[in-house]
């Protein structure tokens, strides 16, 4: 349903590389997750998959359409939720949800269906003015609008930066629904513990692709093992370990510290009694996405 | 820096905001000690921002009671506002100012004099490892390092107390846990920290959590003894556990 060959894409004449050279392909049906931080160039590879920027080289189609011959059937049949908020903000719900379903040719009748599920939680607040919503409020609107002319591939763009964990975990819920009803999608986030939820995901930074799979995938492909460490004093825990000779890698996740070594746990242990860390625990443990992540950057 | 024993540089009692019919913060509790990282949690909606800006001495309170840093939030604000600093992730350093101005900046609106913003900056440029960047307009450089002058910027003064309002959004996973190795380090010289997060893995870094629901404070523990309590195996959960049934969430 997308395909990407080689696209690349700079700003200021070159200065500043966006995208350097991606190439992937999306199937029908399939919930794809880009997994990055800022900057990593996912917003311009939206803006280009929905004819809103031209690349510097490279083909993409979407739908079998052309990006650049196409345009107007991709525009007519995609559904695209920026990430800035940009609906009408002095519009109330129900009139940025009309506006939206008349620019496509249809109403909100026809395809309520579709919506339904999503647009019920906001329909009481429906002549409130969009800029008056909450963050998760908006983020229900924006992807009603995004739905209302039954789009068959969706690009959304981080959904759910900055809104809380119990909208990120229904907003997921709607995204799963919205797969069984066969729509593609590609999201977008920073919250790495998302990917976990895609079909596949390609991580990226800085305008290449580090790693794409599905996340059980990338999880194999860690290069070594992983141990979790414990103790009461993480802060002083973490400053240890990180000066201790055979460490690879520390870092803080959640209550423990994940570390990858050049020797033995068992040494490390030693090591961490010495320093006074008699209640230390080290587990081996399964990499998370984010680990993944932070090992790819290394390289 | 242990949490019981050091005095207490936040203290709540009862404290209030009302907008009308609406009660934005309902009677919190709640004490903060130096050189603690107190993680203040809650969903969208849940009355945090208005908690915060009371606590800046921005907002003034409905009713009930609070000090910070031993100054009263109903008279003492002036003073309250240059023993804490703030960082927000949308307000923070001016982007057509270089980094050392920027620095200058704040130093200067904190009173520090010429050779006080002096040496400041260069020890501040030196931490950081920007002094290379020293005269980069703040536009140009990539937003971790962004956060970090943002930051150091923000405690520039040295205060008692910091507010963090989500300082960590956007950035990689590398450059999020150098972020929080710089906020270790300033609790460890005594300044407490207090963090809004929607990283639940963040939450774990705290010293204590508190999650507030609905304008109430729902719960406040060690990362620990909140997992313990409800029987659950990440702060996430316990975050969902108790904000799912939220009625506010729809603000």
């Amino acid at each position: 349903m997308i395909t990407l060959s080689n696209i690349k894409k700079t700003y200021n004449k070159g200065e500043v590389t966006a995208l350097k050279d991606i190439s992937f392909s999306v199937g029908k049906g399939e919930l794809f997750g880009l997994i990055g931080p800022d900057g990593a160039g996912k917003t311009s590879l939206f803006r280009i998959l929905t004819t809103l920027l031209l690349p510097d080289a490279g083909d993409a189609t979407v739908n079998n359409f052309d990006i650049r011959k196409d345009y107007r059937q991709i525009r007519s049949s995609v559904g695209y939720m920026p990430g800035r908020f940009s609906l009408y903000q002095d519009l109330t719900v129900e009139e940025n949800l009309n506006f939206f379903a008349t620019v496509f040719g249809t109403t909100i009748k026809e395809n309520y269906d579709l919506i339904k599920d999503i647009y019920q939680q906001i329909e009481p607040f429906k002549d409130r003015r969009a800029g008056k919503l909450s963050g998760g409020m908006k983020q229900k609107l924006a992807l009603s609008c995004a739905l209302i002319h039954k789009p068959s591939v969706l690009f959304l763009d981080e959904p759910t930066t900055g809104v809380d964990v119990v909208s990120r975990k229904e907003f997921w819920t709607m995204l799963k629904k919205l797969k069984q009803e066969g729509i593609t999608i590609l999201v977008s986030t920073p919250y790495m513990d998302e990917a976990n939820l895609c079909d596949r995901i390609a991580l990226i930074q800085k305008g290449e692709i580090l790693s794409i799979d599905k996340p059980d995938g990338i999880i194999r492909s860690f290069p070594t093992d992983l141990y979790a460490v414990r103790g009461t004093n993480t802060h002083k825990l973490l400053q240890n370990i990180r000066n201790y000779k055979d460490t690879t890698t520390c870092f803080a996740f959640g209550d423990s510290l994940h570390v990858t070594l050049s020797s033995d746990p068992q040494t490390l242990l030693t090591y961490l009694h010495d320093k006074g860390h008699t209640d230390a625990v080290i587990e081996k443990t399964q990499p998370t996405i984010e680990d993944c992540f932070i090992q790819l950057l290394k390289n | 820096m242990s949490s019981t024993t050091a005095p207490p540089v936040i203290v709540t009692d009862k404290l209030t905001k009302r907008f009308g019919q609406f009660v934005a913060c309902n009677e919190l509790t709640f004490q903060v000690s130096k050189g603690e990282i107190f993680g203040f949690l809650g969903a969208n909606g849940a009355g945090k921002t208005t908690a915060m800006r009371m606590l800046c001495g921005l907002l003034k309170p409905s009713s009930g009671k609070a000090a910070i840093a031993g100054f009263d939030v109903y008279t003492q604000t002036e003073k309250i506002k240059r023993s804490i600093g703030y960082m927000s992730q949308k307000f923070s350093l001016y982007d057509d100012l270089t980094v050392s101005e920027n620095i200058r900046f704040y130093a200067g609106i904190y009173g520090m004099s010429i050779p006080q913003i002096k040496s400041k900056t260069a020890q501040l440029l030196q931490e950081l490892e920007l002094e290379k960047e020293a005269k980069t307009l703040v536009s140009d450089l990539p937003l971790g390092w962004k956060q970090k002058l943002s930051f150091s910027v923000s405690i520039v003064h040295e205060p008692d107390i910091v507010f963090l309002d989500e300082p960590t959004g956007g950035v990689d996973p590398v450059t999020r846990r150098q972020f929080w190795d710089l906020i270790y380090h300033a609790a460890d010289r005594g300044v407490t920290i207090f963090v809004t997060t929607h990283y639940m893995d963040e939450a774990e870094y705290c010293n204590r959590v508190s999650i507030m629901v609905d304008g109430v404070i729902a719960a406040l523990d060690s990362p620990t003894n909140l997992k313990q309590q409800f029987g659950l195996d990440n702060m996430e959960d316990v975050f969902y556990q108790l904000a799912r049934n939220a009625k506010r969430k729809a603000d």
